[in-house]
């Protein structure tokens, strides 16, 4: 195998972010002007959204189960066993609503839209397209980008709720507490900027997951291989974004609400 | 309505325009320090069919690529139906290549959509009505002789069929230009007369002007002896061993132009490379 020179690997680098930038601004710009392809958005909203709905589901629902089991133990030495709803509730709403969300469609989602954009480019059916004098930017990633930002905010909401649901039901049937208690302390520990975290967080996840896997379908060299190697690429680089920038935002975040 | 009225409606009106319907001056274009083309420079008249020859690798496909704009040049000027395109944006292109059809190598047909929607590409994207984009989908499936494949999917059908609905997608606004890249590459010998057979219509019936990439040396003295005849329907050849003056020819050899002009000119030719690849 060839080695590559750290000085190639840096310049290859920074093309790529270039390139990224360049792609993701013209998908942004487009959205300014017509034409706007509403049928293809809602489309992908179908698909990315709808079709997301039973792994955010479970995956939501399990997690709260479990959040609840692991926390009612910690909990319990010091004797704040009621305050699990809490717990669960501002885990899931702040944290692992979105990211769990983000990471369950980045795997699902953007190694979909990197492979059938990928195997678009590999049998010219992109090139076609512009040579019809259609712009794969606006008919392709646009649709992609603003599906999957707009459904991810609902299915984070989605998910932080069926975690909520969770841990109720571990919290009343395993741990004995009163379901009404759980709830209160849940709803009574969210406060505004609980809120606006765990909504912020889907539209910039949402962004990564597209783009990423847009900008990789579109790249794509090496037929069928290259196909797999950019599905592959796009799931690891936008899962790896997605925590970095959770992160990043939570950060901001606290500063911003100071909790 | 009919058809033909729908068709004088919704289509664009014909462009005029001044000078050739292509033209190269200096084009030089290289991928990672390896030069495609090397100042190139010809021209294709309005009405006149070009044959570009030469062996694989030579840059035929990138020269096509760039009358469409699909690739930019490193250096020089290109013209297409009379616009600049060279420092053109892409959003303006996007409006030329609405007069320009263009058939890939491997058909490059959309898999997710049927041959109707395939066909009818340009009309939904030109918002024309339903009902007049499907008459107009069978009036072009009609003429690559596939009317009976509208409801199919592109997996389902051979590699000469996926050529005529490519045809059928590139002729279907009536374009200025077409440019037609290895049409018959990898097609059985009958399946290929075919295609050229549509080829030829095209030139004769409607006088497109059409750029034309063929390794078949077969395939392009075939084009270059024969005209289509709407009576019979079908292709016959020129009497006492006639050329038609329109088709002409363009070699390429690594990435330089070796021969551009008439088919007398080039079997009359005494270049030793031309010989031997026409031998």
């Amino acid at each position: 195998m060839k080695l590559v020179s750290p000085v190639d690997f840096t310049k290859r680098s920074i093309a790529a972010l270039q390139e990224y930038s360049l792609l993701s601004g013209r998908a942004m710009k487009s959205l300014f002007s017509p034409p706007i392809y509403w049928d293809e958005i809602f489309t992908q909203m179908d698909s990315i959204g709808f079709g997301s709905l039973p792994i955010v589901i479970l995956a939501g629902f399990f997690t709260g189960c479990v959040l609840a089991l692991q926390s009612a133990t910690a909990l319990q030495q010091f004797g704040a066993v009621s305050k699990t709803g809490s717990l669960v509730a501002l885990s899931m709403v702040k944290e692992l609503g979105p990211v769990l969300t983000g990471l369950m469609v980045s795997g699902r989602n953007a190694s979909g839209i990197a492979s059938e954009l990928g195997s678009m480019r590999v049998t010219e059916q992109i090139d076609a397209m512009r040579a019809l004098g259609t712009d794969p930017v606006r008919k392709l990633v646009l649709p992609r980008i603003a599906a999957t930002v707009i459904m991810l905010a609902f299915l984070s909401i989605l998910s932080a709720a069926m975690g909520i649901a969770g841990g109720a039901l571990v919290s009343v049937a395993l741990l004995g507490l009163n379901s009404s208690a759980y709830f209160h302390s849940s709803y009574a520990s969210l406060v505004y900027g609980d809120v606006v975290q765990g909504l912020v967080k889907p539209i910039f996840f949402g962004f990564i997951i597209a783009s990423v896997g847009c900008y990789f379908g579109m790249t794509t060299k090496g037929g069928t291989q290259g196909v797999g190697k950019s599905t592959t690429q796009a799931v690891v680089i936008s899962s790896v974004c997605i925590i970095v920038i959770d992160f990043l935002l939570t950060r901001l975040m606290i500063g911003i609400f100071g909790s | 309505m009919s058809t033909a009225e729908a068709k004088t409606e919704s289509k664009a009106e014909k462009v005029e325009y001044e000078g050739p319907a292509i033209s190269f001056e200096d084009v030089s274009i290289s991928f990672e320090g390896n030069e495609v083309l090397k100042n190139v420079s010809f021209a294709i008249e309005q009405g006149e069919t070009r044959l570009l020859l030469g062996p694989a690798g030579g840059g035929k496909s990138v020269l096509m690529k760039l009358c469409d704009g699909l690739l930019r040049p490193d250096s020089g000027t290109i013209r297409v139906l009379g616009h600049e395109i060279t420092g053109m944006k892409e959003r303006d292109m996007f409006a030329l290549r609405h007069r320009i059809g263009m058939v890939f190598q491997e058909s490059a047909l959309f898999d997710s959509m049927s041959v109707e929607d395939n066909v009818a590409y340009l009309l939904h994207e030109d918002k024309i009505p339903a009902e007049e984009a499907h008459k107009r989908v069978e009036e072009a499936l009609r003429f690559v002789e596939l009317e009976k494949a509208i409801d199919k999917f592109p997996a389902e059908l051979s590699g000469g069929m996926r050529r005529r609905v490519s045809i059928a997608r590139a002729i279907i606004t009536e374009p200025d230009l077409i440019l037609y890249d290895s049409p018959t590459g990898g097609l059985d010998p009958i399946t290929s007369t075919t295609i050229m057979e549509l080829v030829m219509k095209r030139r004769d019936v409607s006088h497109t002007t059409s750029l034309i990439i063929t390794h078949r040396l077969q395939d392009a003295f075939y084009l270059a002896t024969n005209h289509y005849n709407e009576q019979k329907g079908g292709a016959e050849k020129i009497p006492d061993n006639g050329i038609d003056e329109r088709t002409k020819f363009l070699m390429l050899n690594e990435g330089k132009i070796v021969f551009d002009g008439t088919t007398l000119e080039l079997t009359h030719s005494d270049d030793p490379w031309l010989k031997e690849y026409l031998a």
